[in-house]
This record gives C-alpha cells, sequence and structure tokens, in this order.
C-alpha cells in the first residue's frame, strides 16, 4: 500500500515543486465542415467545435480535483484551417472571418487557445495556403484566442524558401498590426520544420490529417521537481545526474499518462499521446534554466550549456518513455527566453545570445521560442533566422520551430511585457549583415541525403 | 474499492483526528490505514479511506473535509488513489 512518504512526495511536487498538467489539448477534425459556402462552412466549424467541446473545461476541473494536480491550460487543436477553408476562402477577409469563428467558439467553451489556424507548406503552397499565411497578420490581430502555426519544411521534403521568406514578412506585418500591444500577435505565431501532427502545445498545436476524428493529447511539465531531484545530487557524477532526471521525469510523466486516460474515460474521446515536456512558466521556481544552472553552469548560455541541455532533453524521454503507453508531440526541454526567469535573468546578464540559442535548439526538444528583438529588424533578416533553424531540423531529423518578436518600436536591453504565461522579455540584439541576397533566390532548398531511406 | 486518501498537515493541536474521523463516520467512509508523524511541531498525517458506501460525491467531500481543516487550522486534501499509484509503482 501506499505510504505517507510517498504521499509526501508528490504532494510537495504538486504544492512546493510546481508539478503540473500544463495542457489538455481537444484534437477535433474539421474536414467534415468543408464547403465551398463560407457561412455554411462558419456555422459547421462552430457546431461541430462547440459540440465536442462543451464539457471539456468542465472535465479538466473535475480530474484536477480528484487528483488535487492542477491542470494548468484546457485547449483545443483543429485541423490546419487552410485545408478546411480552401474551398470557400477567396479573399485574406474570408480566412480571417473563420479566425473569428474559432475565436468565438473558444471564447464560448472557455479554452484559452485554439491551435490550427495553420498551412503546411513543407514542399509547396496551394493559393488556398498561400491566401491563409497572408492572412495571418490581419487574423491575429482581430482576434484573441487564435494561435497559428505554419510548417515550412521537413527532413523529408527540403526547406520551402518561398515560404520562408513570406514568412518574414508576415511576423513583421503581424508585429506592426498588434504593436499597441508590444507586437504581441508574434507570440502566437510560430514556425516549424518537422511539425508533429499531435502536439498538445501552443502555438503550435493543430489537430494533424493523419489523427481521428478527436482526440485527447496531454502535456505535463515540472521543471521545479527535476531542479529539486538535482538539489540532492550536487557534484555526483553525470550518471548519478542523469538517472536522477530519469526517474523523476518517469514520475512526472506518470501523472500525464493517468490525467490523458481519466479525460480520454470521461470525455469519451480515445487518448492520443502524452507530450512529456520540460516546459517552463515565468514563475519563480518553475525554469529549465534554473535545471541547467543547478547541473553547474553560472547561467544559461555558458560553455557547456548545450551539452547539458543535450543531457536533459535525453534523460527526460528516456525517463518519460516507460511512464507512457504513447508518447508524442515535441518532448523534450522546452527553451523559451519570455517564458523563463532564468533565461530572462541569463540574457541580462549578457550570458545568453541568440546564436547560443541557436547552438541550444539542435539539441533541445523545439527551437527559437518567445524570442524579442528589434522592431526594426528587417523581412530579410527574420527569414534568414528562420531558414538557419528550418535548416537545423531538417538536418537532424528534429522539430525545430521559430517563434520570435520584431517589437515595433522598441530596441535592444528594452523590456517587453506579454502578460501572463507568456512572461516579459529584454529585446535581444540580432546579426546585422545582411542575408538580402540569400533569401531572396527563391525556390526551395532540397531534401538532404539521409532522408532517402526508402 | 475506490480508495482515496485523505492527508492533513498543519499545527498540531487537540482533536485533529477525532474531528476528521468523526466527519467520516458519520458520513458511512471507511478507514483503511492511518499513518501520522510530527515533524517540527507540525501534524503530518494519512489516511487511506473507502469511499464505496458514502453517498457524498468526491467534489462534496472534498469541499466539506477542506472546510472542516479550516476550522481546526489545518490543511486537508483528498485525492483519489491512483494519483500515488501511477507515480510510484510500476
Amino acid at each position: 500500500m501506499i505510504n505517507i512518504y510517498e504521499v509526501t512526495e508528490t504532494n510537495n511536487m504538486i504544492e512546493k515543486e510546481n508539478l503540473d498538467v500544463r495542457t489538455i489539448t481537444l484534437g477535433i477534425s474539421l474536414l467534415d465542415c468543408m464547403d465551398a459556402d463560407l457561412g455554411r462552412l462558419q456555422e459547421k466549424i462552430y457546431t461541430k467545435i462547440y459540440e465536442a467541446a462543451k464539457d471539456l473545461v468542465k472535465t479538466g476541473e473535475e480530474i484536477s480535483k480528484e487528483f488535487g494536480v492542477p491542470i494548468v491550460n484546457k485547449r483545443i487543436s483543429v485541423t490546419p484551417i487552410a485545408l478546411v477553408g480552401s474551398a470557400a476562402c477567396r479573399r485574406v477577409e474570408d480566412y480571417v472571418a473563420l479566425a473569428k469563428t474559432l475565436d468565438q467558439v473558444a471564447r464560448e467553451v472557455g479554452v484559452n487557445f485554439i491551435g490550427g489556424y495553420s498551412a503546411l507548406v513543407s514542399k509547396g503552397m496551394t493559393p488556398a495556403e498561400e491566401l491563409l499565411i497572408r492572412s495571418i497578420p490581419l487574423a491575429l490581430s482581430v482576434t484573441e484566442r487564435v494561435c497559428s502555426s505554419v510548417n515550412l519544411g521537413s527532413t523529408k521534403t527540403g526547406i520551402n524558401m518561398d515560404a520562408v521568406r513570406l514568412m518574414g514578412k508576415v511576423i513583421k506585418e503581424a508585429a506592426e498590426y498588434t504593436r499597441e500591444n508590444d507586437s504581441l500577435g508574434c507570440a502566437k505565431l510560430v514556425v516549424f520544420c518537422n511539425a508533429p501532427d499531435d502536439n498538445p502545445f501552443m502555438a503550435g498545436a493543430f489537430h494533424g490529417v493523419t489523427e481521428a476524428d478527436k482526440v485527447i493529447h496531454v502535456g505535463v511539465s515540472g521543471p521545479g521537481v527535476v531542479k529539486t531531484a538535482l538539489e540532492k545530487v550536487r557534484g555526483e557524477s553525470f550518471e548519478v545526474l542523469c538517472e536522477t532526471i530519469k526517474k523523476t521525469a518517469f514520475k512526472v510523466t506518470r501523472v500525464g499518462q493517468l490525467v490523458a486516460k481519466e479525460a480520454s474515460k470521461m470525455l469519451h474521446v480515445p487518448f492520443g499521446i502524452v507530450d512529456l515536456s520540460l516546459a517552463p512558466t515565468p514563475a519563480i521556481g518553475d525554469s529549465v534554466a534554473d535545471i541547467l544552472c543547478e547541473m553547474g553552469l553560472e547561467y544559461a548560455g555558458a560553455p557547456g550549456t548545450t551539452a547539458a541541455l543535450a543531457l536533459l532533453n535525453d534523460q527526460v524521454k528516456k525517463g518519460g518513455v516507460m511512464a507512457s503507453s504513447y508518447v508524442g508531440g515535441l518532448s523534450g526541454a522546452f527553451i523559451p527566453v519570455s517564458e523563463d526567469q532564468g533565461m530572462i535573468d541569463a540574457v541580462r546578464a549578457g550570458a545568453l545570445t541568440l546564436e547560443k540559442l541557436e547552438a541550444m535548439t539542435c539539441v533541445c526538444s523545439v527551437g527559437l521560442d518567445m524570442i524579442a528583438i528589434p522592431g526594426d529588424t528587417k523581412a530579410t533578416t527574420i527569414a534568414g533566422i528562420i531558414a538557419d533553424e528550418m535548416a537545423i531540423g531538417m538536418v537532424n531529423q528534429k522539430t525545430t520551430a521559430v517563434r520570435i518578436i520584431p517589437v515595433i518600436g522598441k530596441g535592444v536591453g528594452e523590456t517587453v511585457e506579454f502578460g501572463g504565461l507568456l512572461g516579459y522579455a529584454p529585446v535581444m540584439p540580432v546579426n546585422p549583415f545582411s542575408c538580402d541576397a540569400f533569401v531572396n533566390r527563391g525556390g526551395r532548398i532540397p531534401a538532404p541525403i539521409h532522408s532517402f531511406k526508402n | 474499492m475506490k480508495k482515496t486518501i485523505i492527508t492533513v498537515v498543519g499545527k498540531d493541536t487537540v482533536g485533529i483526528i477525532a474531528r476528521v474521523c468523526t466527519y467520516l463516520a458519520d458520513n458511512g467512509i471507511n478507514i483503511l490505514d492511518i499513518s501520522q508523524t510530527i515533524v517540527q511541531d507540525y501534524f503530518n498525517m494519512m489516511m487511506i479511506v473507502d469511499t464505496n458506501c458514502t453517498e457524498k460525491s468526491f467534489g462534496d467531500m472534498a469541499d466539506d473535509l477542506s472546510s472542516l481543516g479550516e476550522e481546526i487550522g489545518v490543511v486537508i486534501k483528498c485525492q483519489k488513489e491512483e494519483i500515488f499509484d501511477m507515480m510510484h509503482r510500476i
């Protein structure tokens, strides 16, 4: 039988070390809503999402009460809207109307974000997909809860450089459209290489076309739990360090597995995957950077950081894989800047640069995340940053992403406030040299040689 | 059997166990196991209870015990056993 020490350990993780289930995300396919008439399409989308998700928030709260573990977010992901709207949308405004429908139904069912205002264009863009991409800045400025993502490349297809160049402009525009709010629109927009179909985390969640009609994905977190566990093994060898992370990741993921199974049962929706990510929040003690420091670095960004992060990411996966029957999504360690107090401190201290962050994305679970850059950064420079990140993902056969915010009207050293879970960030300097001629070539970068495995 | 873990944490005082047990008895909740320690004057108790025969819903029981805790000046939490089983047993 369970003993008092085990109970105390679990409850300390929850109460003192910020163990939580970061999100229950309900994936909903909208493929059966497709219609050539925009009005009918909007109605079908609204009805399908509402019917599927009306009990989501209530169920999340019930589960949270039963097990005494916080479930921070309840969210929805839908089929990429570029596909769903392809027959009905002729103008930018038509897609924006769909974004408003998504926003409205998200508010109605009480979820804080809805993901899937997306296009998958890793090899080429259809006219509908291009139209959706061009509508993103307006859509994000007139909605509150809609999140947008674009997949620009993959190991199998190479990188769509036309789309990369376009996204450089779209990110700048999204920043302009929301300049009153510190360019907040860009915090809800992410570009991917090798985007997974079953990611429960925002801003990049969408319901892939390979998924069932509805599915529950759960994202667990708990950087604080890992950090506390590591405090007890200071000075020990790498073997002990790795074992400790693995065991802790196992325990954290088990909670996710339990919540996912329970939510699946209560909502009568199949369980998809657990995403075993260490996702930080701006709360003190909920930081991935602090784990790196606990391993022995003065600040995140110091020499050794990439190795420490590689080790962390790998051990989280190794511990988590056995704890869940299905693991998927992004799974690993997230390294957003604005959402992690330790990362913010590292930037302020001058320890962490954009270039070091790029190196870190080679070994972490995602990519350049929630990084504020000067508002006058050129669109082509942003496209260049994206291209670099996509190349890392393509060659290393992993998911990489870019979510950067060119904060209009702000320069290096100033601070941006996004609020809530999105946190705040110091504006970081960007390499000032031009990549215009490279980015403007057009076309696509072919898939790497090691992708031909057939 | 549906098992629930009740934990009570707070400053030690007279009658904590009595008050909690009275509530459980009144509501047909059977106690299967109790363990208790006192660390630096802090009372720390865990009970494993069987909630099969109670008419209370889980949510009501949790709310009742939480307010009872406030009256006594301790924190009382109810959690289904599965969370601990999942985390500590393979």
